[in-house]
């Protein structure tokens, strides 16, 4: 039987607010723990709880950024649960009226065309502490610093329908908090979280199959896994015959497999009730547009942007918008080196690579903007041919500086002299008699190993283009 | 002393007849020397009290001294106050130093009042009676074998027994009215928001409001106004100005339209208590106040709706008591699960875990509906009949309790019985509203309350209403006889 797959997921986008959601503590990761704890975050007996107007801002910046209305009137309710890291015994969120409903946003597919991906809702809520099982024999250390950061849970339609489309909006989801400086994105600190709803059912089939819940899919790549994995679990259940059981299941990246968690029996009554502390949200058109004037430059206005400005294909310029930190780097290498195209293909191709092979963020390159941007420039002036490039780039990558200083030490300015370039080509003619017949006799292929022969003996140096031009006028005598 | 008001204490003070400490230690020795027989006190503060009678001293002579300082008064054991055991009642609390103070206590501390003490009160102030208290009941001085109502009991009878000037208070659902009525003081609970709730440990957070008991409408405007104002660590406290209590007091009640609610004049108000309620309505006609009658219609939804909101709430607010960061934790857990069950087993009351139990019921999936959305709306209705009222009305006038003081024991076998002493009183929360109670006579020689409720925010006529009627009678200068002898005269209780 062919299947059919159905994803939605759940998104925690930390909120970049300097104190928590409800108290004045510091948000900053990495202290020592429970010093960024205050009597509101301990749930001391008698506090209250005061919102931080800084979430309801991002929140609703959000809510612009993916074409959804912002709620006039959103209402906080708590989530009843008990656990040692939540101290007030109820983690404070939002239910039935959340602060943002009804977006979308559109994703490309690997065959160039894009899907639009709704997303339901995203509400406000306060995150946990963290309970810490190691390094305390028999008992359980509690950190309370992270109780009450601000959440975004941005919750998706299930509208994907496959692994690769999952990752694709996921990225989408990223590229866009940070875009509008409301998450940093940070996986590793668990900035930027995600749990995904996997089902499947046979193709053409109206009704949604038993879903599961997938926990701990932490990163781009895991979150493909995981879903693959799952995917293929369920499908194996359903042809030997079984049945789904609707669950929540945990990732393990280091055996590759998802395994059970809790059953929906196990799941908890979370008695949500409107939170009697605090008041409903109510924003006003004002507070809205006073928003909207400080948004910036959205992926998809960027994107637009690029494709008129520097006259990129849609792909090129979906890639060049990915991040906001790879368009912002793109942007100055394509005005500085005046070769927009040429910029997008350097960025692609070897620095993507380079990146991805030492695991670096665009902002942590040891290759400037400004230092691809003076290579470019290197090669459109032909100072140095694009072949030749490459060894630039890798010296400039190895902190040998920047391009023009490697091209000087290394002695890789390219030959432009046609004398010289005339010389050797005499030399090669003269070497390889046979070829020069078959070129001649019509067999246009072999110009190509002429040119390779002069290339090489000009150890790269030389102007391909110059030598092309030159072979050809030599040969015609 | 005892039975001077706080202005008088105040002009003592500022004249050097006695200072603060003299005062402070006078009302702590009548407190130690009537702890045994009434209960009252959960904490007594000598040493702090004393330390602040100090402070407040030395403002006195500086000449910095406010209205209020240098007189002391007790707090509920609900309100936190920083480095001093708050207990609200339970075993949960017996060990927790509140590392903060209450808002309330904070401003009252900036008025320069020593705090005497931590006063006695239903655990989690759930409760009408002061029955449930893990620190024993407390007596009503007017009779040692009944109750001085709850769940403010301690601070009532505190301020009835002349043991504290003034004492704190809050109101879920009566409890600073009822037991002003059942002990013979005055009480007051202003409008929702009007107190800040930051470090009032919570019970239900939509109806909690903090309050006064006094011995007079001149001595709660003084307090109430300092305690009052908008509270930026409360989401829900107003903004509204708060205004001088004290300055309209003697305004003229001529041409005042009380209203009197039909259903609270039903069966089920004792005969005793109706008569003394009508006899003080007919002091205010002489006043020149018109009586006029009116209707709250869904009256009799409001126990239940109340017995929802206030359970369902709690079942939430009480979850931080975990015993994992501070308060009662039990002996050896097994598993995080048994430390749950345990710790809260055994620290709660029976009646703390009926209200968890009742309300984790009413906001379970499935019941949720029926419930507390049910519940929120009756909750509508009832303002609305008050919206309706007070479009013919300046105040509502009615009894603040069925009865008198019950005796020790005789309700708490029946929660609903005594659920039913708050008839009168749980509207007014429910709504929001401002409601008072002020010593209106007796019923077989125990105090009877007349319940006075204002629209919102009218704080100030209310304490004017009842100023007027405190002008023309002495119910509220009566006190328990057996409380009159001063320190000197020890042991007869």
């Amino acid at each position: 039987m062919e299947w059919e797959t159905v994803i939605g997921l759940e998104i925690h986008a930390q909120l970049m607010t300097k104190s928590k959601i409800f108290s004045g503590s510091s948000t900053a990761y990495g202290a020592e723990p429970n010093t960024q704890a205050n009597i509101v975050d301990l749930a001391m007996p008698g506090v209250l709880p005061v919102l931080n107007i800084e979430a309801v801002r991002m929140a609703a910046k959000f809510g612009l950024g993916i074409n959804a209305p912002v709620s006039q009137r959103s209402v906080f309710a708590r989530k009843n649960y008990f656990y040692p890291d939540l101290p007030q015994g109820y983690q404070i969120s939002q239910f039935d009226l959340p602060i943002v409903e009804m977006g979308y946003i559109d994703i490309p597919l690997e065959d160039g065309s894009h899907k639009r991906i709704g997303i339901t809702r995203a509400h406000l809520e306060q995150d946990a502490g963290k309970s810490l099982h190691e390094d305390f024999a028999g008992m359980t250390g509690i950190d309370l610093n992270r109780a009450g950061t601000p959440l975004l849970e941005i919750v998706s339609e299930p509208d994907m329908s496959s692994a690769k489309e999952a990752v694709a909006y996921m990225k989408k989801i990223h590229a866009l908090v940070q875009y509008l400086e409301i998450c940093d994105g940070n996986m590793q600190e668990g900035s930027f979280r995600c749990d995904a709803n996997v089902s499947i059912r046979p193709k053409g089939q109206k009704e949604l199959g038993t879903r599961t819940e997938l926990k701990n899919i932490n990163s781009f790549r895991f979150v493909e896994r995981a879903i693959n994995i799952e995917i293929a679990r369920q499908i194996d259940i359903i042809e030997d015959g079984g049945t789904v059981v609707q669950e929540t299941r945990l990732f393990d990246p280091n055996k590759d497999e998802t395994r059970s968690m809790r059953s929906k029996e196990e799941a908890n009554d979370y008695r949500y009730f409107p939170d009697p502390d605090l008041l409903p949200v109510r924003i006003s058109d004002d507070f809205i547009e006073a928003i909207r004037d400080t948004l910036p430059e959205l992926p998809e206005a960027k994107k637009q942007r690029f494709m008129d400005e520097f006259a990129l294909s849609d792909y090129d310029a979906e890639s060049m918008t990915a991040t906001r930190a790879l368009s912002d780097y793109y942007e100055i290498v394509a005005k500085k080196s005046g070769e927009a195209k040429l910029a997008a293909n350097w960025i692609m191709g070897n620095l993507s690579a380079a990146l991805n092979k030492e695991d670096k963020d665009i902002i942590d390159s040891p290759i400037s903007a400004d230092m691809l941007a003076g290579m470019i420039k290197r090669i459109s002036d032909n100072t140095i041919s694009g072949k030749i490039a490459k060894d630039v780039f890798e010296a400039m990558w190895n902190g040998e500086g920047n391009a023009d200083t490697v091209i000087e030490n290394k002695g890789l300015k390219q030959i432009t002299d046609s004398g010289a370039i005339e010389t050797m080509i005499d030399d090669i003619i003269a070497n390889n008699q046979a070829q020069v017949e078959e070129f001649q006799a019509g067999k246009e292929k072999v110009l190509g190993f002429l040119v390779g022969q002069v290339m090489k003996a000009s150890k790269g140096k030389a102007n391909p283009a110059q030598v092309n031009q030159l072979l050809r006028a030599k040969l015609k005598d | 002393m005892h039975n001077k008001s706080l202005s008088e204490l105040a002009s003592d003070l500022k004249s050097s007849a006695y200072s603060s400490v003299e005062l402070t230690q006078y009302f702590l020795d009548r407190i130690h020397q009537h702890q045994p027989s009434l209960n009252a006190f959960i904490t007594i503060m000598d040493e702090q009290a004393l330390a602040m009678a100090k402070v407040a001293d030395e403002q006195i002579a500086t000449g910095s001294a406010g209205a209020l300082t240098g007189i002391p008064m007790a707090h509920k054991d609900i309100f936190c106050t920083d480095g001093v055991r708050t207990s609200a009642g339970s075993k949960m609390l017996d060990n927790f130093i509140a590392p903060y103070n209450a808002t309330v206590v904070e401003k009252l501390n900036a008025a320069g009042m020593p705090i005497l003490g931590k006063t006695n009160m239903d655990e989690f102030a759930m409760g009408s009676s002061n029955e449930n208290s893990f620190y024993g009941r407390v007596k009503n001085p007017w009779d040692l074998e009944r109750v001085p109502g709850g769940s403010s009991g301690g601070s009532a009878t505190a301020v009835a027994a002349r043991l504290a000037p003034v004492a704190t208070g809050t109101d879920t659902g009566g409890s600073i009215r009822q037991p002003a009525s059942l002990t013979g003081i005055t009480g007051i609970k202003p409008t929702y928001g009007r107190v800040s709730r930051f470090g009032m440990i919570a019970y239900a957070s939509s109806l909690d409001q903090g309050g006064v008991f006094g011995t007079s409408a001149t001595d709660c405007a003084l307090v109430l106004e300092a305690m009052s104002g908008f509270d930026e660590k409360d989401s829900t406290s107003s903004e509204q100005a708060v205004g001088d209590f004290s300055a309209t007091l003697n305004n003229s009640l001529q041409g005042l339209k009380i209203g009197l609610p039909k259903e609270y004049f039903k069966e089920g108000l004792d005969s005793g208590v109706a008569k003394v309620i009508d006899e003080a309505i007919a002091e205010y006609k002489k006043m020149g106040a018109e009586i006029i009658e009116i209707s709250l219609p869904n009256s009799h939804l409001a126990i239940p709706a109340y017995y929802v909101i206030a359970p369902a709430e709690c079942s939430s607010n009480l979850s931080r008591l975990d015993g994992v960061r501070y308060g009662y934790r039990c002996e050896n857990p097994e598993n995080l699960q048994d430390h749950y069950m345990r710790s809260r087993g055994e620290a709660f009351g029976n009646e703390v875990k009926r209200r968890i139990m009742v309300g984790t019921y009413a906001l379970s999936a499935g019941y949720y509906d029926a419930y507390y959305l049910k519940a929120q709306k009756i909750r509508r209705l009832i303002s609305e009949d008050f919206k309706q009222a007070f479009e013919k009305v300046d105040v509502i006038m009615g009894p603040v309790a069925p009865n008198t003081a019950f005796k020790i024991g005789e309700k708490s076998d029946d929660p609903i019985s005594m659920y039913l002493s708050d008839i009168y009183t749980i509207a007014v929360n429910l709504a929001g509203l401002p409601g008072m109670s002020i010593p209106a006579g007796q019923a077989d020689n125990l105090p009877v309350g007349l319940q006075l409720i204002g629209n919102y925010f009218d704080e100030a006529k209310m304490l004017n209403i009842a100023h007027q009627y405190q002008q023309v009678t002495n119910h509220h200068q009566q006190m328990p006889t057996a409380f009159e002898s001063t320190a000197s005269n020890k042991g007869e209780a």
